[in-house]
């Protein structure tokens, strides 16, 4: 049968198994907004407030579900707002397909009203992207960004449709959904190689990132880490891949990891990277890093091996397949003083608490008790992100939705209406009133779409984590850091279409928060908090482990 | 560590843009590429591209991965310098004159370069050669007076019957 471009564009997508899309028309996408109301009982569109929260939605829809999200929007202004989104995907390893727009092709280059060379400008912050010359080869190219966006490492992928190929007609066979390539299967040698390295250790520590939970290897990690008597630790990126609560684990390390996993990590005499890429949150100055440790570092992307730290041992595979290759060949082993060690780690990590009345811990601790185990926990960028990663208490994978490598501010909002709408559940948004002032005209969208989503604002009046390190390195000069705003949040609440609940203790919050995770559709509640309240502990940024800053007065 | 010099080639898809997608990814790494070329090959899919990059071998495992992450990218191989047959090939004008035009014949006799332009008081050579022949060469022409010149960078073979591509 012969479709028009527009039509081919959703008819793929629909053959490719998308249900859910999220964008916002324009003139250049007219055509296919067209076929998307025609189509509305086999796909669903939903449409954001802004391009950049549309694409945080595409983001977190895939990051709760592991399918691709996708994001359309027009030419000009609608492509470049998706830019930061796609960058987010970008360093996150997320499988994203972004569909723009474009004026036609005989217009291209002559600076038309909303033109843009949204290719050119994504070029550095996409796996791949195409522009479409031809509508002959327009259901392939779609076909063909799934299955690149999906395989190896995931990825973002933009496909630019100029509005003549959207209008332009041809024929239209539906072919399979595309198979995301399999990864390299582990090569024997390398697993004995690793087990042998294992052999020689004492003091073992696996140290995971988000690669891990793009392969679902909890489960080997922690197979793994028993047989060879092994403590885990992960990135930022790792977590909810494991249990919080699972014996062996430390919890994340890094920047602000916790100090256990940090310290134990500095000690270690074999670092087993799985899925993880050595950035510099997570090992401060990478020359000192761990120097003493040999490292095996086992990841998707062969450009990872190598590149932010020196190994040992290096293999880009299937981690999967290596980590089931690698237990079977490694002997079982015990290491008693390692463990004797983790435990005093563990002791001390105790005493360097802010004890037991630092209300952005309490307060993270409730949510934990309070929610199902399956509620997605999104966050937003700065201190509230880091007390959510340290305080969280994670019993379900893939509950975990944060910008970790770019740090994206105000993506918080629009990922949580992305997880939401994957997954069928409520999510949580645990952010910042730097960070929400950024992103809340998505909680419209929200509101005109019920999407469950419970908002914490975690509200300081300053930008906390700039404000951190302006207290500790910069002589306490607040350059543009205290907002103070004069925002009432229950009355913004309010105004969008929703409930919202002011706390300032622990009580309060608690019981405003339990009101608000009940609530049909969205509700916020802001939790007032010091402005000086602090994340630690902190790895000075470049600094070692050795010399990590564990109280609020400690400055180097 | 030190730093080497390394000649890669690059088999891509002969479709435009891809040399900006190569480019701009050594933009972005901060790659240090010293000279680049383009050109079809005998299969008229591809483009070979021919760079040579200074680093040290970290770097040079670095480049190679990242090269190959790139979808319109088909084959990469270092050319290393055992079996590398490397070539450049440069124009450049001189000043021409009567008092030095013996010794001009003299230097273009020895290094096996081509007139390929001549006035009473210019001349456009040709010369072939590795970097370091065409660097001498440079030298040599200094004294004379250069006017203008422009070199293509490095290509380069590997020995033996076969070729990269099916490697």
């Amino acid at each position: 049968m012969k479709l028009s471009g527009a039509e081919i564009v959703i008819e793929t997508l629909i053959e490719q198994n998308v249900k859910t899309i999220f964008g916002y028309p324009g003139g250049t996408v007219i055509d296919i907004y067209d076929q998307l109301y025609k189509k509305s009982d086999r796909i669903t569109h939903v449409l954001s407030a802004h391009e950049q929260g549309a694409a945080h939605a595409a983001d977190g829809y895939a990051r709760a579900t592991g399918e691709i999200g996708v994001v359309l929007a027009t030419s000009g202004p609608g492509a470049t707002n998706l830019v930061t989104g796609i960058a987010t995907a970008h360093l996150d390893s997320v499988p994203l397909l972004a569909i723009t727009g474009n004026v036609a092709n005989n217009m291209i280059g002559r600076d038309c009203f909303q033109e843009i060379d949204i290719a050119g400008v994504t070029l550095p912050i996409t796996k791949h992207n195409f522009i479409v010359h031809d509508v002959n080869e327009l259901a392939d190219t779609i076909r063909e960004a799934i299955r690149i966006a999906k395989s190896g490492r995931p990825g973002p992928v933009l496909v630019d449709i100029p509005k003549d190929i959207q209008q332009a007609k041809c024929e239209f066979a539906y072919k399979a959904p595309v198979v995301k390539t399999a990864g390299e299967p582990a090569p024997e040698d390398k697993v004995i190689e690793a087990a042998n390295m294992i052999a020689d250790s004492s003091r073992p520590y696996i140290y995971f990132g988000g690669g891990a939970v793009r392969a679902g290897a909890g489960a080997l990690i922690s197979e793994l880490a028993d047989k060879i008597d092994a403590v885990i630790g992960c990135s930022m990126m790792g977590l909810s891949e494991l249990p919080t609560k699972l014996d062996r684990f430390l919890g994340m390390q890094g920047m602000h990891g916790h100090f256990a996993s940090s310290k134990a990590m500095a000690k270690a005499d074999l670092i087993i990277a799985i899925g993880a890429r050595f950035s510099d949150r997570s090992t401060g100055d990478a020359k000192k890093f761990c120097a003493g440790a040999r490292k095996i570092h086992i990841d998707i992307d062969d450009a990872e091996i190598g590149k932010n730290v020196k190994v040992d041992l290096g293999v880009s595979c299937d981690i999967s397949d290596f980590l089931r290759k690698l237990i079977e060949h490694v002997d079982y082993k015990r290491n008693p003083n390692w463990m004797t060690k983790i435990e005093k780690l563990l002791e001390q990590e105790k005493e360097f608490g802010y004890g037991d009345d630092f209300l952005p811990e309490l307060a993270v601790k409730a949510v934990s008790d309070i929610v199902d185990d399956d509620t997605e926990i999104v966050t937003d960028v700065g201190q509230h992100q880091m007390w959510t990663a340290q305080y969280y208490e994670f019993k379900k994978k893939r509950t975990w939705i944060s910008s970790g490598g770019l740090g994206t501010m105000g993506f918080g909002m629009g990922a949580a209406i992305g997880a939401s709408f994957g997954t069928g559940k409520r999510s949580v948004l645990i952010t910042g009133d730097g960070s929400f002032g950024m992103d809340m005209i998505e909680l419209a969208t929200a509101i005109t779409y019920h999407v469950p989503v419970t908002v914490v604002v975690v509200n300081n009046g300053a930008l906390g984590m700039v404000r951190q390190m302006q207290n500790l390195f910069y002589n306490k000069t607040y350059s543009n850091t205290t907002l103070d705003r004069k925002t009432d949040f229950i009355r913004l609440a309010e105004a969008f279409g929703c409930e919202g609940y002011r706390a300032s203790d622990i009580g309060q919050f608690r019981e405003a928060f339990a009101k608000a995770y009940e609530a049909e559709g969205p509700a916020l509640v802001e939790l007032i908090i010091d402005k000086d309240d602090m994340v630690l502990p902190m790895l000075r940024p470049g600094g070692a482990y050795d010399r990590l800053i564990l109280d609020k007065e400690d400055r180097i | 560590m030190s730093n080497t010099s390394y000649v890669i080639a690059v088999y891509v898809e002969n479709k435009s843009g891809v040399l900006m997608r190569v480019t701009s990814m050594f933009n972005r790494r901060g790659f240090n590429i010293d000279t680049l070329t383009v050109g079809e090959t005998e299969r008229p899919e591809f483009s070979r591209i021919t760079l040579t990059f200074s680093g040290d071998e970290d770097d040079l495992n670095q480049l190679v991965s990242q090269l190959k992450k790139l979808y319109n990218v088909k084959k990469v191989e270092v050319i290393s310098g055992d079996i590398g047959i490397r070539r450049e090939l440069m124009l450049i004008k001189v000043r021409n004159s009567s008092e030095t035009r013996a010794d001009l014949r003299d230097a273009i006799d020895v290094y096996k370069a081509k007139i390929v332009d001549y006035s009473a008081d210019a001349m456009c050579l040709e010369i072939t050669g590795d970097t370091t022949k065409i660097d001498a060469f440079i030298d040599n022409m200094k004294p004379f007076g250069i006017i203008e010149m422009c070199r293509t960078g490095i290509v380069a073979l590997e020995r033996g019957p076969e070729s990269i591509l099916t490697k």
